[in-house]
């Protein structure tokens, strides 16, 4: 079986965003940039099914700048087979994500795609599903276990009162949540490979897809500021101020 | 314009954060909701009496069991063609389903909009919260979730709204639910709640959460949890308020043991009232505290049960 893993370069999660001054957006020039962090996590899943015998090719896809081409690397360290990627120079949308990724699948025709669950940067959750609908396949969203056996899928998925699972016939998608796995770290002769394993270029016209955003970026604004708080001296002190002050308990 | 907004329920209870997503679609115009399930009398007639909807769709087939994503978007594609605007809470079901529909109807879904400007304009968190991006989008029809926390869900009585049966659409062949584990509990819910109070890593362990319980039982709060008790195994993972878990806004929230991660925040810093407890004075979590004890929290827990039977 064949699997597609689409992954995102995202500021790294450990950096605090600035937002511009002119309120154009969030300042992202000479920030660290790393892979998704949901999208670690459905690599390690695609490299866990080869390990296990049940993949056969491991694809990682990449969309957007030319230096999304590091973010393959790292998944082709981390036993990814091969990359794709899809560069533009146009913001790509979870919608045109979906359209590209959607016509990746119809050439490379895998049994499985693997996504995160969203990106941490426009944190839509939105594009795996999109996905789905656009190849009117099954879909396995948040998943924390997934099980493959013959032409089947199970999938055990987080949802806000506990856990669900769900039986889809493949192919089918599958988004990740973070309690799936935990991805490995890559090890330098790993990364000393994956400079070797093949990348492939293509443009959005070369998939015939029109990758032009629906959504406008009016403004981007800081967040109300909260104002500064006080610290107590002791429990008796926070519960009377609880109390009588914020007037919550 | 007419709004249609695909409701979460439960027997005979709308939730409340569909409730917050039929406050967000009143300032689009005409509001109609959406009941699907099988069984779900008792839904349809709750969904009739909420404040400001005009008309409940009632689509009710075994189809429509445990929410399916396949069937559910199907459903909201065939009834598109009379609403601008489809909605739906930034809840578990609304996340799986409303992206689904959007690729089916060629529209680029709004993720948890937090503020309507016009029928075309909204805010939304991006980065965890750390910044709010105003977007407009230039498709016929919007399909939005809404971020619960950001709206006053409105009053579960007082409306009239008519009832009107909605043709299932055919099921689907491609999934089926096997089972569910829900984790019992008998406080309110984390979403729903007017105070919750969390524990972090500084818990150290899962029986160490019974110091909150009393208190929690006291103030009729709802527990929560930060990602790293949750990924310790301290509690289930449906406790975890985040970016990736829940987002509450309650009128109280005590930060216990939790340092206050960007991604912590993410899912709190809207509440009325912070509290913070933590025995390292320069966590990150004091800077958006109104109130800060440094203190450990063995002995703040114990305390703060005995100050609150006090009165």
């Amino acid at each position: 079986m064949k699997i597609l893993v689409p992954v995102k370069r995202v500021v790294d999660y450990n950096v605090k965003v600035r937002v511009k001054a002119d309120g154009t957006g969030v300042e992202t020039s000479g920030v660290k940039m790393s892979m998704n962090p949901f999208d670690e996590i459905s690599i390690e899943e695609a490299v866990r099914l080869k390990e296990k015998g049940v993949a056969t090719e491991v694809i990682a896809v990449s969309m957007g700048v030319a230096a999304c081409a590091e973010t393959i690397r790292t998944a082709l360290a981390m036993g990814a087979d091969r990359g794709i990627l899809v560069e533009s120079a146009v913001e790509l949308q979870p919608l045109a994500v979906a359209k590209l990724m959607k016509a990746l699948v119809d050439k490379e025709q895998p049994q499985l795609v693997i996504l995160g669950k969203q990106a941490i940067d426009d944190d839509m959750n939105a594009t795996g599903q999109m996905l789905a609908a656009l190849l009117g396949w099954p879909q396995g969203t948040f998943a924390s276990k997934i099980e493959i056996s013959g032409d089947g899928i199970s999938v055990t998925r987080e949802i806000d009162g506990g856990l669900e699972t769900l039986a889809l016939t493949l192919p089918a998608i599958v988004t990740s949540d973070l309690r799936l796995n935990e991805p490995r770290y890559a090890s330098l002769p790993n990364i000393m490979k994956a400079r070797k394993k093949p990348i492939e270029t293509m443009k959005p016209e070369d998939l015939g897809v029109d990758p032009t955003p629906r959504l406008t970026l009016v403004s981007v604004a800081e967040p109300p500021k909260r104002q500064a708080g006080k610290k107590v001296g002791s429990v008796a002190e926070l519960v009377s101020k609880l109390r009588t002050e914020a007037k919550v308990i | 314009m007419t709004s249609l907004v695909l409701l979460d329920f439960e027997g005979s209870e709308i939730k409340q954060p569909s409730r917050s997503a039929v406050a967000a679609a009143l300032k689009l115009g005409e509001v109609h909701v959406l009941v699907a399930g099988h069984g779900i009398d008792a839904a349809a007639t709750a969904a009739s009496q909420l404040a400001g909807v005009t008309k409940v769709h009632k689509a009710d087939s075994p189809v429509y069991d445990h929410s399916l994503a396949e069937p559910l978007a199907d459903l909201l594609v065939s009834m598109a063609g009379h609403h601008d605007h489809l909605l739906a809470a930034s809840t578990a079901t609304g996340k799986n389903v409303m992206p689904r529909v959007a690729a089916l109807l060629d529209v680029q879904p709004i993720s948890d909009i937090a503020e309507v400007i016009d029928a075309d304009t909204f805010i939304r968190p991006i980065y965890a919260g750390n910044a709010m991006a105003t977007v407009k989008s230039s498709d016929a029809k919007k399909v939005i979730t809404v971020r619960a926390a950001s709206f006053d869900p409105v009053e579960a009585t007082g409306g009239s709204a008519v009832i009107e049966d909605v043709a299932a659409t055919a099921a689907s062949t491609m999934s089926k639910f096997v089972s569910a584990e829900l984790s019992k509990s008998e406080r309110p819910e984390l979403t729903a709640a007017r105070i919750v109070v969390s524990g972090g890593r500084g818990m150290q362990n899962g029986d160490n959460f019974k110091l909150i319980d009393p208190i929690a039982d006291k103030l009729g709060a709802a527990v929560g949890a930060s990602r790293a008790a949750v990924d310790a195994g301290f509690v289930p993972n449906d406790y975890q308020v985040g970016q990736t878990g829940k987002i509450v806004a309650p009128d109280l929230y005590v930060a216990i043991g939790i340092s206050g991660a960007i991604q912590h925040l993410a899912g709190m810093k809207d509440s009325k009232v912070i509290v913070a407890i933590n025995k390292d004075e320069d966590a990150p979590i004091f800077q958006v505290a109104d109130y800060g004890l440094v203190q450990d929290l063995f002995t703040a827990l114990p305390e703060l049960k005995a100050e609150l039977e006090k009165a």
